[in-house]
Formats: C-alpha cells, sequence, structure tokens
C-alpha cells in the first residue's frame, strides 16, 4: 500500500492521539467538569463556528494559497444578514443575501489573486481590512439585536437544541465536513486540488485549469465564512460589528494542527476536524483545570508546535 | 497536400525570432509513422524553440506544419493536444505528492455521473497499463504507490505510460534521461522502445548521443537555430556521428562565428557541410 496512504493515516491518528492525551488530561485535572456532559454540549455549540471555516480553509491550503481575509468577510457578512433581515422581516432572504454576498467576496479574492497574480498572502491581508472596515462603516461600530429571528423555524434548524440540548449547528459542521471529504477525495475537482497545490506547472500541463481551482477555492472560502458568521450571530441573537475577530489564528492553527502543510498538496478533512476540536476544547480545559487565562496562550503555542512538528517528522518518514 | 502524407507531422521552413535574436531559421523537421527521432543540440540550438512550436506553445514568425498531411491552422496547445502530440516534460508532469494511479488520470480522470471519480476503474486500468507498457511487475511498486518515492526511471516510465494509454500518436521525450543513473537510463531507453512497440512515434530530445543512438531510427542535429545533419541510423555508425557531432560543436565554438556553420537546405548539403570540418 502506498507509503503516502500511511503516511496521511499516521498523521491523522497522531492528531487524534493528541486530542485523546488532552482530553484525559483534562480529566484529570479537572474531573468534575470533564465527566459531565454539559462541558461537552458546549464545545457542540461554539466549536462550529471555526470549524466550518477550518473545513473550507483546508482547501485552500491544499491548493497551496492562504487566506487571511475570511473572518473579516464573516463579519461582513453578519452584517448583510442582521441588515437585510430588519429591512425585509425574512429569514431565507437575509440568508440568501448573506451567502451571496460571502461568495462574492470570496470571488473577489480569487479573482484578484488569479487575474493580477498577487500573492494570496498579502492580498487577503488587504481584503481583511477592507472587509472589517467596510462593516465599521456601514454598520457604525453598532451591533444589533437578532431576537425576532426566534420566529423563524429556520433559526431552530441551524442553532436549536435537538432534544433541548444537542447544538444543531454540530451537525452542521458534520455535513459539510462530509461534503468537502467527499469532494476533495473522490470528486475530480478535489483531485484537481491536491495537483494545484502539489504542482501547479504539472497540473496545466496536464489540463488541469490551476486558475479555475483557485478561484472556487476562495469563492467557497467566502461563502463558508458567511454562513458562520450566520451561525455566530444567531446563536446570541445578536450581531457584533466585530464579529470574526479572534477566529483568524484559530482557524489556521486548527488546519496546519490537522495536518495539512503550509506548502499544499496534501491535507485531510479529517484532520481538520480534529485540529478545529482541539483549538475549541483547550481555552474551556485550561481554566477548568485551574490555571488562569494567561496560560492559554502558552498552551496554544506549545501545543501547536509540538503537534506540526510530529506531522513533519512523519511526512519526512515517507 | 498529398505530397506530406507519408509522414505523421513535418515541419516546413520554420522561422522563429525572439526580440532580435533568431531562434530558428528556416528548420525543415519530419517524423515519420513508427519512427524514433532523436534530436541532438547544445543549449540554445532551438531545440526547445522547435518543440515548443510543435506543441502549440509558440507560434512560429514563418513557416507550416502538416499533420497527417493535412495543414494545420490555428494551432494551439489544446488543438495538438487533440491530434495526439504529448510531451513527457523534463520535470515530468507528475504529481509527485500522489500516487500512481492519480497521476496516470491526473487531469482526465475517469467520472461517474456529477463529475465523481471512478476510483475501481482508475485503479484497475493503472495496474493494466503499467504491466502492458512499463512492464513493472516489481511487488515494491503498486498502483498505489506514492510517485515521489519512485525513481527518476520509474517516473519516466509512468509519464510515458500515460501518454500511450491516451493513445499519443507522437510523443516528444524532452532530455529524459538527464540526470539519471545508467540504470535509470536503460530503464527509460526500455520505455522509448515501448513506444515503437506500441507502433507510436516520439522525438527523443537530448545532448546525450549515447543515449539516443541506440533507440533512434534517424539522428537529426539542431545547431544554432539549423539542423545542420540528419542521419538514418542504419548509415552512421556511433562512432562516427559522434565524430560530427564534436565537430559541429567545436567549430562553432572556436570561431565564436555562426555563420561557420552554414545552414544546410537538405541532408545531402549537411553530411557535405560536416564533412568539410573534418580533419
Amino acid at each position: 500500500m502506498a507509503r503516502l496512504r500511511t503516511a496521511e493515516h499516521r498523521s491523522q491518528i497522531s492528531v487524534l492521539l493528541v486530542l485523546f492525551v488532552i482530553i484525559a488530561l483534562f480529566m484529570i485535572g479537572s474531573p468534575k467538569t470533564f465527566l459531565s456532559s454539559d462541558i461537552y454540549a458546549a464545545f457542540m455549540s461554539t466549536i462550529p463556528f471555526s470549524m466550518i471555516m477550518a473545513l473550507s480553509l483546508t482547501l485552500i491550503v491544499i491548493s497551496g494559497e492562504m487566506d487571511l481575509s475570511f473572518p473579516s468577510i464573516m463579519g461582513f457578512c453578519g452584517y448583510v444578514f442582521t441588515h437585510v433581515f430588519h429591512a425585509t422581516g425574512s429569514f431565507p432572504l437575509a440568508l440568501l443575501s448573506c451567502i451571496l454576498v460571502g461568495l462574492g467576496a470570496g470571488f473577489l479574492n480569487g479573482l484578484l489573486i488569479v487575474k493580477l497574480r498577487l500573492p494570496s498572502l498579502v492580498l487577503t491581508i488587504g481584503t481583511q481590512f477592507f472587509w472589517y472596515g467596510v462593516t465599521q462603516v456601514l454598520s457604525g461600530g453598532l451591533g444589533k439585536t437578532l431576537v425576532p429571528t426566534k420566529a423563524s423555524t429556520l433559526y431552530y434548524l441551524f442553532v436549536g437544541r435537538i432534544g433541548g440540548r444537542f447544538p444543531a449547528q454540530i451537525l452542521w459542521a458534520i455535513l459539510i465536513g462530509f461534503i468537502i471529504w467527499l469532494v476533495l477525495n473522490r470528486h475530480r475537482f478535489g483531485a484537481h486540488i491536491y495537483f494545484t497545490g502539489d504542482n501547479p506547472a504539472s497540473a496545466r500541463v496536464m489540463g488541469v485549469n490551476v486558475d479555475r481551482v483557485k478561484m472556487i477555492v476562495f469563492t467557497q472560502m467566502g461563502g463558508f465564512a458567511a454562513f458562520a458568521g450566520v451561525l455566530a450571530s444567531l446563536e446570541v441573537l445578536y450581531f457584533w460589528p466585530t464579529l470574526g475577530q479572534g477566529y483568524l489564528l484559530k482557524t489556521i492553527a486548527a488546519v496546519f494542527l490537522g495536518g495539512t502543510p503550509v506548502e499544499g498538496g496534501v491535507g485531510t478533512v479529517f484532520g481538520t476536524f480534529i485540529g478545529a476540536i482541539i483549538i475549541g476544547i483547550l481555552e474551556a480545559g485550561i481554566i477548568a483545570m485551574g490555571m488562569t487565562g494567561f496560560w492559554t496562550q502558552l498552551v496554544y503555542g506549545l501545543i501547536i508546535v509540538v503537534s506540526i512538528a510530529i506531522h513533519s517528522a512523519l511526512r519526512r518518514r515517507t | 497536400m498529398a505530397e506530406h502524407n507519408d509522414v505523421l507531422v513535418r515541419m516546413v521552413n520554420i522561422w522563429k525570432s525572439f526580440g532580435h535574436v533568431e531562434v530558428l531559421r528556416g528548420v525543415n523537421f519530419h517524423v515519420g509513422y513508427n519512427e524514433i527521432v532523436g534530436l541532438l543540440g547544445d543549449n540554445g540550438a532551438g531545440k526547445s524553440t522547435l518543440i515548443k512550436i510543435l506543441t502549440g506553445v509558440h507560434h512560429p514568425d514563418r513557416g507550416e506544419i502538416y499533420w497527417k498531411g493535412e495543414k494545420l491552422i490555428g494551432y494551439s496547445v489544446a488543438r495538438a493536444r487533440d491530434l495526439g502530440i504529448e510531451t513527457v516534460f523534463q520535470e515530468r508532469a507528475l504529481s509527485e505528492q500522489h500516487t500512481i494511479w492519480r497521476n496516470i488520470f491526473m487531469g482526465r480522470e475517469i467520472t461517474t455521473s456529477w463529475g465523481f471519480i471512478d476510483v475501481k476503474k482508475e485503479r484497475e486500468e493503472t495496474e493494466r497499463i503499467m504491466r502492458q507498457y512499463m512492464g513493472f511487475t516489481s511487488a515494491a511498486l503498486s498502483v498505489d504507490s506514492m510517485v515521489g518515492t519512485m525513481s527518476g526511471g520509474e517516473k519516466q516510465g509512468v509519464a510515458i505510460a500515460r501518454a500511450l494509454h491516451f493513445q499519443a500518436d507522437l510523443i516528444i521525450l524532452d532530455e529524459p534521461t538527464t540526470g539519471l543513473s545508467l540504470s535509470e537510463t536503460q530503464k527509460v531507453l526500455g520505455f522509448v522502445e515501448e513506444i515503437k512497440k506500441n507502433g507510436k512515434s516520439a522525438i527523443f530530445i537530448t545532448h546525450n548521443i549515447y543515449h539516443v543512438y541506440p533507440v533512434a531510427d534517424r539522428i537529426v542535429i539542431l545547431d544554432r537555430g539549423s539542423i545542420v545533419g540528419e542521419f538514418e541510423k542504419t548509415a552512421i555508425s556511433l562512432e562516427k556521428l559522434v565524430e560530427k557531432l564534436y565537430l559541429v560543436a567545436r567549430t562553432g565554438r572556436l570561431e565564436n562565428n555562426s555563420q561557420e556553420v552554414s545552414v544546410p537546405k537538405d541532408q545531402e548539403k549537411s553530411e557535405r557541410d560536416l564533412q568539410s570540418f573534418m580533419p
């Protein structure tokens, strides 16, 4: 069997082990919190926002690119959703406009990167500031309630509690993860994403439309950032003009922690899925163990560096 | 154009300049059916420009290309591929971090409805292709082997097998043996022989006469934008060919004057020119 296959499996197993070790440590350090189901229900309500974006970002990273603008697109789309909802009272219309704006913003990133041959890392720093600025200007820096959305059944479909306890958004994250996995591993477009990231010159010669692949991966990122923005706003029933800020590094860390290297060409959806869980549980776990919040960043850094070192070592062995 | 029907591809009086630099100067070049042509020349001789014109990457300033007797108009990369011209590039156009089966079908995946890849079929086909065109029976290699773990010769094999599978009539091998060990070079030469056995044609571009001579039917020498020699292998020994090549290279360089090597109009003249360089 392919050595790559086993390398990828090893990589996925290693990230899963990191998760188990962290949970075991938390259970020992704070049994009262981590042996109760409440904390897991809370995780399932908060993790999906960054998880959805991390799953989507995985496609961009595999294609050899990077996006730093998705948190601002998330914020701007949250604004669009709130604004359209208040203006029309229609949840579906607000949702549709928000997703379309997200796709448009993502498409713009892709278009500029492909047509102007701009490096994605630099371009998306620019669009990150741009969309954040647009949100601030249009909202005047003010938030707005979303309590009236509770009148719509869609609210319950997105962030309701199944059986009064199970957050619906985790099911959305799992569904999106499955769709992205299916595309990446079974669809020709997924194969083209891998080829584009591994060796764009070869991919081009073999008839892969590398530019098209890049435009699509950036476009879908915008769409999923918009969707995550809707979920995050609905969860707290309020739109904050700073929505999205704070997601950037955690989301990127989830992708790298999951074993997708910054060079692109390889990477797994499963790895990102577990990476997002690890990032999502760390902060609560550290505080529950009685350490101060000051420790959070330190532990984040440590776990990310150790995990990336493990992935790199596993890859070199092939 | 019945007069061009006897060969697979014929390039007639091809001229190409980049800025003020004349890269090709009235080149006449052809490849016959089921023929392996060795295209030899130093760096800057114009080999790669000639091939890029043949593959539709560049357009000639002047000249015509005939494919199976038919004059090509509005020629492009896509058209060249449609006709059955495949290039096996120096960097091999492979995706190193992926499996052989993924690479064989790169950009031409076997899909079911909605564009989903028929993984089972692609793997089975790859197994057949590896046996048929590459003679791979090694237990160390399977369809799931990662290309990055293969040797240089094996990688060339995958690229050639891929071209043969997709029914290329003309396979252009761009320096396929550069940087390979002796045994790896032997493997690649074996793959080139497969091209011939399968009734297809190839252009083998190289600096190294020792690599191309054993497998080529005809050797063409390009120097500073012109064809200076063209030899049927049956008509010339390897030793004699080496001597001629050495003279072409040496004369040009020693005199440092491109006019020293004249542009022959045909093979006889080319022979004469080379003969005149003999000590």
